[in-house]
């Protein structure tokens, strides 16, 4: 039984180790669950962070595999950041749990559930299954609404300030700056989609309802009938028959969906497909949020303005 | 053997003096402490100023609706509900399904209803509790507590500890429930080593992650020996294992516990595979003899490669493997059906082995074969528990959605001495209530 012992000596060694008094180190580690939230985590963060992403940006955020590294990525975290409102229900949990990191714990400056103090659309009042895969709390892809972003950044700032008080004043600035951006950004996307108001749009999924609130857009049906359900041939022709009948001429969907289905709606219909992805770096030019939200913008208005 | 107590002791002694008092909070009484504490606070009111500012300015610009409220506050509730249905060439379908889990019977089986509660007790504990009830070949209902766990979420030094009742951390897939299982019944092999219900008793475990830059995680469960889901050691039903009487054998020491250490690693060999490499020992006592000790190795791969566009998880392939060996060493015993006449005592070899293949096609579907053996060396007591066997099982999983699924499957059984059996089962599974959140 020799393993015994050695596995004795080594719990014994590590108990016996003094307590932790690691002096703040120069960068903290902040991973977020999708690159959306690592790029504006970035920004903020500046030289006081190293920013990490788990899901890659072509990946579908409600269903990435729990990988081993992933654990130890947020085992070693100062801070999390995730988007709550059930996106990464099915596989952060079980990775929190193996991490062990108490710094990560709701509640605690370290963990920033990126929803809070965002007003949801779509909040069910019933739950029930038959409706499809509803979040309980809303519809969680609420960063496409490029206002939302700004609530994320203050909570950003005042996390960030309580883990790193010595670099306060640079969150806050870099703030600031990027909402000084966002919000000359902001008018200029009005401007190029202003003349699309009311313009009907078809999505795969339920993820741009944020984005068509907030730019007036009207999204008539979505090709999954109801949220992630796959597409059936009965629906794709009531999705057809409406958008020929409200004359929709994009079809908004993301690289993970499948564009196969949503270019023989369009074929049928004369719409285009948008390559929309939600996540930063998927489409070329777009490293950061507000690239690839202008990216979106400008592909939308091309598309709905029948120039794509 | 008192060392365990000490780790014990340790544990405690750590959680509860680890957390209120930090050696910064200690620092902070300094003057140069309250200068920090100063600017911090003042970061804090402009950062909270900040956030009130922008909350202002989105709650005016978003129209009015319900804020949201999470259900089942405090605790998760979900309901798994499994139905088989199927026919076996054989009417003796319990000799070749030998799981508690699996289907039972020609006809529909009921193996498995599962009633789960979790949720975060305090800042210190999760807890974990598994229901199990079933409906057995004559129609009737049993009830298990199948598990029932605390998981600490604050220890330092990357420890965690949990204490109850639990699948043990041996290999893959002892510790996933039916639910999670790529078939619709569970690897000889595991039955073989760990009885019909998989190896699970009360205890606790210590887990490590260690430093290291690549996940490693190391740990040892120690628990009671005795009882049916200790299958290999302190079994009331051993008797079926080495054919003798078994011998009354009470805790004397800690070297009547059963120890189960693992150590588990993983590489990514690029951005999209996934390789986790385990080895399991179990060692404890068996009651063939008073001094009879059976100990079980395993080692377990997976592997998976997942396309970067996946969608809803979807394409995939994985592989997944484990190899055990079991040393049953036995005392010198009576015939079970004749106790006066001894048996020798003797070392029971067993080994075998199992790999299975899953390709997600398309979203929620999966395709799936698994090849499995099971081997045992001659000895003076020739166990039906023992005998060699390879069986075979494709099948076609549909889920379809996250909350529902059905399985197709086929197994062909070959048993030397024995004719080849051809069973087909079909699956129908449901889940109610919270995701089940699985480990990779």
């Amino acid at each position: 039984m020799k393993f015994l012992s050695l596995a004795q000596l080594a719990i014994v060694a590590t108990l016996s180790v003094p307590g932790p008094t690691t002096p703040p180190a120069a960068k903290f580690n902040v991973v977020a669950t999708t690159p959306d939230l690592a790029s504006i985590a970035a920004e903020i963060g500046g030289s006081a962070v190293n920013v990490k992403a788990l899901a890659k940006p072509t990946e579908d955020p409600h269903f990435v595999d729990p990988k081993p590294s992933h654990i130890v990525t947020l085992n070693r975290a100062d801070v999390l950041i995730d988007g709550g409102a059930e996106l990464e229900m099915g596989w952060l949990p079980s990775l929190l749990e193996s991490a062990r990191n108490a710094k990560l714990a709701t509640g605690s400056p370290g963990r920033i559930v990126a929803s809070q103090g965002i007003r949801l659309v779509e909040v069910p009042t019933s739950f029930d299954r038959s409706k499809g895969d509803v979040h309980s709390m809303g519809n969680p892809h609420f960063l496409m609404d490029p206002l939302n972003a700004k609530v994320l950044v203050a909570q950003l700032v005042e996390h960030f300030s309580r883990v790193d008080p010595s670099n306060a004043e640079m969150f806050a600035a870099n703030a600031a700056r990027f909402n000084a951006a966002l919000d000359a950004k902001f008018a200029e996307w009005k401007a190029i989609l202003a003349p699309y108001k009311g313009a009907k749009i078809v999505t795969y999924h339920k993820d741009f309802v944020y984005l068509a609130q907030r730019f007036d857009l009207d999204v008539v049906a979505t090709l999954e009938p109801k949220p992630g359900i796959a597409p059936s041939p009965a629906h794709l022709a009531q999705v057809i028959s409406t958008m020929k009948a409200s004359n929709v001429k994009v079809i908004l969907a993301q690289s993970f969906q499948s564009h196969r289905t949503a270019e023989t709606v369009a074929r049928q219909t004369g719409a285009s497909v948008l390559d929309a992805s939600q996540q930063p770096g998927v489409a070329k030019g777009t490293d950061s949020y507000v690239a690839l939200m202008d990216y979106l913008v400008r592909a939308l208005a091309a598309g709905l303005g029948g120039t794509k | 053997m008192k060392w365990y107590l000490g780790i014990a002791t340790a544990v405690v002694t750590f959680m509860l003096s680890g957390k209120p008092l930090s050696a910064q909070q200690r620092a902070d009484t300094t003057a140069g402490g309250q200068q920090r504490a100063l600017d911090s606070l003042a970061a804090v009111v402009r950062a909270t100023q900040a956030r009130l500012d922008s909350l202002e300015r989105a709650m005016a610009a978003a129209p009015a609706t319900p804020q949201a409220r999470a259900p089942g506050a405090y605790m998760n509730v979900s309901f798994v509900g499994l139905t088989d249905l199927g026919w076996s060439s054989t009417p003796d379908v319990g000799s070749l399904q030998v799981g508690d889990h699996d289907p039972k019977v020609r006809g529909f089986s009921i193996p498995n209803a599962e009633l789960v509660f979790d949720g975060a007790v305090d800042p210190y504990f999760k807890a974990f509790t598994a229901i199990v009830y079933k409906i057995d070949e004559n129609g009737e209902t049993g009830v298990e507590l199948e598990e029932m766990f605390l998981l600490s979420t604050a220890l330092p030094k990357n420890l965690q500890l949990k204490v109850g009742q639990f699948f043990t951390e041996f290999g893959r897939q002892n510790q996933q429930h039916p639910h999670a299982w790529a078939f619709a019944d569970q690897p000889l092999v595991l039955n073989r080593m760990f009885g019909p219900e998989g190896l699970r008793s009360q205890g606790a475990r210590v887990s490590w992650l260690l430093p290291t830059s690549w996940y490693t995680e190391a740990m040892v469960s120690v628990l009671n020996s005795a009882g049916g889901t200790a299958f290999s050691f302190r079994s009331d039903e051993s008797g079926e294992i080495h054919g003798g009487v078994t011998s009354e054998r009470s805790v004397a020491g800690a070297g009547d516990m059963l120890y189960v250490p693992r150590i588990v690693t993983s590489l990514e060999p690029t951005d999209n595979q996934v390789l986790l490499v385990g080895a399991s020992g179990a060692y404890g006592p068996n009651n063939s003899g008073p001094r009879a000790h059976t100990s079980i190795l395993g080692t377990d791969v997976y592997w998976k490669w997942k396309s970067p566009y996946a969608h809803q998880g979807f394409p995939f392939v994985s592989f997944q493997g484990e190899y055990l060996t079991r040393s049953y060493g036995t005392g010198a015993r009576g015939y079970l059906d004749n106790p006066i006449t001894n048996i020798a005592g003797e070392t029971l070899e067993d080994n075998g082995a199992y790999a299975q293949v899953l390709w997600g096609i398309q979203p929620r579907v999966v395709a799936g074969f698994r090849a499995e053996y099971v081997n045992a060396d001659e000895n003076a007591f020739v166990s039906p528990e023992r005998q060699d066997r390879t069986r075979w099982s494709p099948d076609l999983t549909w889920y379809p959605s996250e909350f529902s699924k059905l399985r197709l499957q086929y197994n062909y059984d070959r048993r030397p001495g024995l004719r080849d059996e051809h069973s087909v089962w079909v699956q129908f599974e449901f889940l109610l209530g919270a995701h089940a959140a699985h480990k990779f």
